[in-house]
This record gives structure tokens, sequence and C-alpha cells, in this order.
């Protein structure tokens, strides 16, 4: 089985590393530098945080190699960057500049509609997003070594996040009671192969972390999906969206610590400064969804 | 009949493969608790830091005010660092040099192996049994000095080391199969404490 061999496991291995961390969304090397010091336990690189994709429009693509290069060069915390969905050659150039994980990610404009990265091909590991049990297990049967569930992002709006990773929690639970005959059908309706749906069933949880990301805004957004079941939180436009960033990064990383000790959520709350401004999901026209790209 | 009690193991929890270290904690005869609070600190026999971002944890260890308390815990009790938990114990850590709690003798470099993709496997030994060691973005342990010991070597350079009560490994225990360096970890701590339950 492919999910089990070294390669795979050194790959969910520095996932492991990640967990009850917060990795943050910058776009040079000056935002990674305030990132690290308010201990984000690793930064993506992009060109634009999703709220400004989303704002300009237009196609949008893996970083800029510089930028990335520089950003590297300024932090010692690992480096993800993103690649389009499906934009395998992109993969392999970011493979080649050394970036520590790939995020082949519906917030860029997708380059392939119908194929996801064939992702066990590479060396460096995956994180993608998913709505759902299915598509979370179609993504690590590609290869994936990190799931994070979609959320929208760029919204400032949580609502998402909760619903994919309610659904995939309870999706989890369901698995746990069927009875072998069961599980066929249900791989057979998840769209996803038996073997990773049997591992589901056995363990309670994904062959890989499960992260969350699109949405989170607040240190109680943070905190609230990992309640849900979340072992760490991806935050894009809702730091440097925000009025004072380097206040926010930090108190969303207590937040992600202590999410279970509301007198320590109360303190990362306070005095935060504004947050980024939300967007309501029900009246985004259809086309504007980042989350239903890939499937 | 005087019975040993499983001795209680905290876990920093602040931010890394916590749990990883719990279920192995569990599979060598150690009772896990997770510890986030200065007040934690009270009710455990040892501690283990596990593998995580050391930067993260060291900010948080500054901003809770745990930094103290942990190395005046540290004098008393035995302490093992995985990895960044390494990283933490050391006397001195370059590759950028960074504070620590210095309670180890050791020169750490951060991510000497390189990113991700330098990330490896090894099949070594400890005590005479196969040990599958797993490097993720490892520190390499550049000098172990004073009464330090080296357990276990991996290309010429110390990856598991014991100095007095504190252990240090630059891989994943946690992340492999074998319970062995848990064990010996635990088996540490029940003798360097005195409690005992009749």
């Amino acid at each position: 089985m492919n999910f089990l061999n070294e390669q795979f496991r050194l790959k969910v291995g520095l996932a492991e590393m990640l967990k009850g961390g917060v990795i943050m969304d910058v776009v040079n090397a000056e935002q990674a530098v305030i990132a690290e010091k308010a201990g984000a336990c690793a930064v993506m690189a992009l060109e634009r945080v999703p709220a400004d994709i989303r704002k300009e429009g237009g196609v949008a693509r893996m970083s800029n190699i510089s930028v990335i290069r520089e950003i590297m060069r300024s932090v010692s915390i690992p480096v993800m960057a993103k690649v389009r969905i499906g934009h395998f050659t992109e993969a392999r150039i970011l493979e080649v500049l050394g970036v520590d994980y790939i995020d082949e990610s519906e917030v860029l404009t997708p380059a392939d509609e119908e194929h996801h990265v064939a992702k066990h091909d590479f060396k460096v590991p995956f994180v993608c997003g998913a709505r759902n049990l299915g598509e979370a297990l179609r993504r690590v049967a590609e290869g994936a070594a990190m799931i994070r569930t979609k959320g929208e992002a760029g919204s400032g709006n949580i609502v998402e996040a909760v619903r994919h990773i309610r659904t995939i929690v309870k999706e989890m639970k369901q698995l746990t009671v069927l009875g072998k005959e069961e599980l066929v059908h249900e791989a057979k309706n998840l769209q996803a192969p038996l073997e990773l749906v049997e591992y589901v069933a056995e363990h309670g949880k994904l062959p890989t972390p499960n992260f969350s990301a699109g949405g989170i805004a607040t240190p109680a957004d943070a905190a609230l999906v990992m309640q849900l079941g979340a072992e760490a939180v991806f935050v894009g436009s809702g730091i440097f969206k925000s009025s004072d960033p380097e206040k926010r990064a930090k108190a969303i990383v207590k937040a992600a610590t202590f999410y279970k000790d509301p007198v320590k959520l109360l303190e990362a709350s306070e005095e935060l400064g504004d947050a980024m401004p939300g967007l309501d999901i029900a009246k985004l026209p259809e086309g504007e969804l980042m989350q239903t790209r890939g499937w | 009949m005087i019975k040993k009690a499983r001795p209680i193991i905290g876990i920093l929890a602040l931010q890394g493969d916590f749990e990883a270290h719990k279920r192995a904690v569990e599979g060598a005869g150690g009772d896990p608790v997770e510890v986030r609070t200065k007040s934690d600190l009270d009710h455990i026999d040892g501690l283990i830091i596990p593998g995580g971002e050391s930067t993260t944890m060291l900010k948080m260890l500054a901003e809770e005010d745990l930094f103290e308390p942990l190395r005046q815990f540290g004098r008393v009790k035995p302490v093992f660092g995985t990895c960044a938990g390494a990283i933490l114990l050391a006397k001195e850590v370059l590759n950028p040099p960074q504070n620590s709690l210095q309670l180890m003798d050791l020169v750490v470099e951060r991510n000497a192996y390189g990113r991700q993709i330098d990330s490896r496997i090894a099949h070594l030994e400890f005590g005479g049994e196969p040990l599958e060691a797993v490097f993720i973005r490892a520190p390499v342990i550049r000098k172990a000095g004073g009464d330090s010991h080296v357990l276990v070597s991996y290309n010429g350079d110390p990856v598991l080391v014991e100095q007095g009560r504190h252990m240090a490994s630059t891989f994943h225990p946690e992340l492999a199969g074998g319970a062995a360096i848990h064990r010996f970890f635990v088996e540490k701590v029940s003798s360097s404490g005195k409690r005992k339950i009749a």
C-alpha cells in the first residue's frame, strides 16, 4: 500500500510536526519574518492573498520564484507554496526549488478541470483541500500527505470551514460502525478507494493529518475548527488583511494551542484591532466560489 | 509488597507531534499528560519536549512564562527532547543562533541535513535491537560535551544522547514502531524519582 511506504511516512511526518500550529499565508519575505516572529509553524508563499485574488480577478498562478526563494532564505520554519490544481509542471519546479510542502490549491485558477497532480510521484509532500470525506480520500489516494478542509478562502467567513470539518468528521464516525460489506458500498458512495475507506473505518481518522483552512479570521475561529476536529489551521487573508497583523498572528497562534481553554482564548482575543472584512457566502455568485474547484 | 507506580510523563503540548508521544509513552509503561501551563509541571515525574517547530515553541515558552519553570524542572527531574525538543535542550543552537533551555551540554545545528526533501528514515541499532530512525528536517548534534554519553550515532554524528537524567534525539522515536527508546526514558524517570506506592 502506497500510503504506508517510507517516503509517504516522511511526508506525513512533517505534517505531524505542524500539528497544533498555525500556517500563515505570506506574499513576501517581510511578511514571512513577521509570521515567524509571531510563532507561525510554517508559512505559505503565494502571489496574492485569497481576498485580493477574489477582488482583482484574473488568473492566479504559482508565485514568482524569486519571491519564494527570498522567503526561504528569510525564515527557518518550513516554507510551503501553492500550485494550480493539476499543474504538475509548477509542482516539479517547486520541488527542485526545495519548498517543504506544496499546496495544490483551489485558491489558484485550476490548470486542469479533470485531473489533480499524481502526487506519489514526487519526493516533496503535498497538501490538498477537501469538502468531504470522499474528496479527502481521493486526494490521499493520489498521494496527498496532508488534508485541509477548503472552507471558502478570502471570505473572512468561517461558515464553510465549519461545514467541511463537521462533514468530514461525521462521515468518518459513520464508517467506524459499519460491517465489511457495508464498507464496499460506502466506498462506492464516497467514490474513494476501498483500502482507504477501510483504514478510516478501523482508525476513525484519515491516514494523514487533517487541518482546516478558508475563512479563519479570529482566534475564536481557529479554536472553533480545532474543537471540531482540525489538528492545525491555515490562515490566509485573515492576518495580513487585518488592522494589526503581528498582534493578530500571535493571538491566533495562542488560540491554536489553548483551543480548549476559554480563559486563554479571552486573553488572545483582547485588543486585537479590526478583523478583515467578511463576505456573506450566500450572496457570492456560484462562479466566484473557490471551494467548488477540484473534485 | 512494594509496587512501582506508572510514572507520569508530561508532554509539552504547545505545538508539534505531542499526540504521537502520548501513544508512545502509553506503550512504554508511562502515564502521559499534556503540559501547557506552569501548574501542569507540578504533577509530573518527567517531561518530553516533542518534535515541532522550535521557534514556535520558544515564542510560546516566553509568552506563557514557561521558560524559567521548565529550566527549574530540568534541574531536578528528567527531560527528553526529540528533534525540536533536542534543540530546546541544547547549550548552544546554530543556524540561526537562538535561545534555549541549556539543560544539556550539546551544540545543535538546526535543519542541518537540508529541507524536507532531505528528510529520511535510517535503519540503525539501539541496545542490540534494530532501530528505525525517522529524521524530519532534522538538526545535527555538532558537539556532545561534558559528561554526555552518545547512545546512537548516524553518519558519525550523535543522534541519541543522554546526560545525567536528560536525553535528546535528533530523530523521532514517536513516529517509529518500536517503544524501546520511550521505555528507556520511562525507566530513567522511574529510577530517578522515588515515587512509590505500597
